[in-house]
């Protein structure tokens, strides 16, 4: 896992909250800096490429270890 | 990315048609969209301070119901005095349950984005509606004020 400068825990959380708490997170940071989200909604393996390809936002890794869904993002 | 426009029209004022407004416009937004939403007939309820959404069974057979209630009580059993209420507690319960947001935060978080709220001027007199009981910030036009942002929007909804 590579380091991070963040880290939001989602779980638990339904679509779209993952996105929105995502969103929220990566306002409070500065360019360049990486956030690393943990998610146990299956829908947001899709939503967080989705999200990072609309916004311009670097999808570092997106993996799966059990049964939680964590995913790195880089502030663009 | 940016300066997309997301323009919806929410004409429905039940717990679950309460959702694809609130949930398209908060993360339209956090996409970076600028949104807003055009609330009509029965959507106006979506924005009173005092959410009382109901979800019904009556009419609806794409319902599930719990212990196969729709098999046991068709079509009449829904209109059972009560069965609103259970019905809708029961959906609660199970949005809670499975971390679906509740409609009024999704309706906070469209707030805190800036997705902008107009109220239908002419069904708010229809109904006697007491804009006393909307929430603050919001807006209220007819239809030239919707055309006015979708005329320019790249995604216009009706819900």
């Amino acid at each position: 896992m590579a380091d991070f400068d963040q880290e939001l825990d989602a779980t638990g959380l339904n679509c779209p909250l993952p996105i929105l708490r995502a969103k929220k997170a990566l306002g409070g940071m500065s360019a360049g800096q990486v956030l690393h989200i943990i998610a146990t909604d299956p829908g947001s393996v899709k939503d967080f490429e989705a999200f990072a390809k609309q916004t311009g936002n670097e999808l570092m890794e997106s993996k799966e270890e059990g049964g939680k869904f964590l995913f790195l993002i880089k502030k663009v | 990315m940016s300066d997309k426009k997301l323009a919806i029209i929410a004409t429905k004022g039940t717990l679950d048609w309460a959702y694809p407004p609130f949930i398209l416009s908060s993360t339209a937004a956090a996409l970076g969209y600028e949104v807003q939403i055009f609330f009509t007939f029965y959507g106006l309820q979506l924005l009173k301070k005092k959410l009382a959404l109901q979800v019904s069974p009556l009419g609806n057979p794409g319902m599930p119901m719990p212990m196969a209630m729709d098999k046991w009580f068709p079509v009449l059993g829904t209109a059972i005095p009560g069965m609103q209420s259970i019905m809708t507690m029961m959906m609660k319960n199970k949005m809670k349950a499975k971390g679906v947001a509740s409609v009024g935060e999704l309706r906070d978080l469209c707030h805190e984005a800036e997705v902008r709220m107009i109220a239908c001027q002419m069904t708010v007199d229809l109904f006697d509606l007491n804009p006393k009981e909307f929430i603050d910030g919001i807006e209220f036009g007819g239809a030239a004020t919707f055309f006015e942002f979708a005329g320019e929007a790249d995604i216009t909804l009706y819900v």
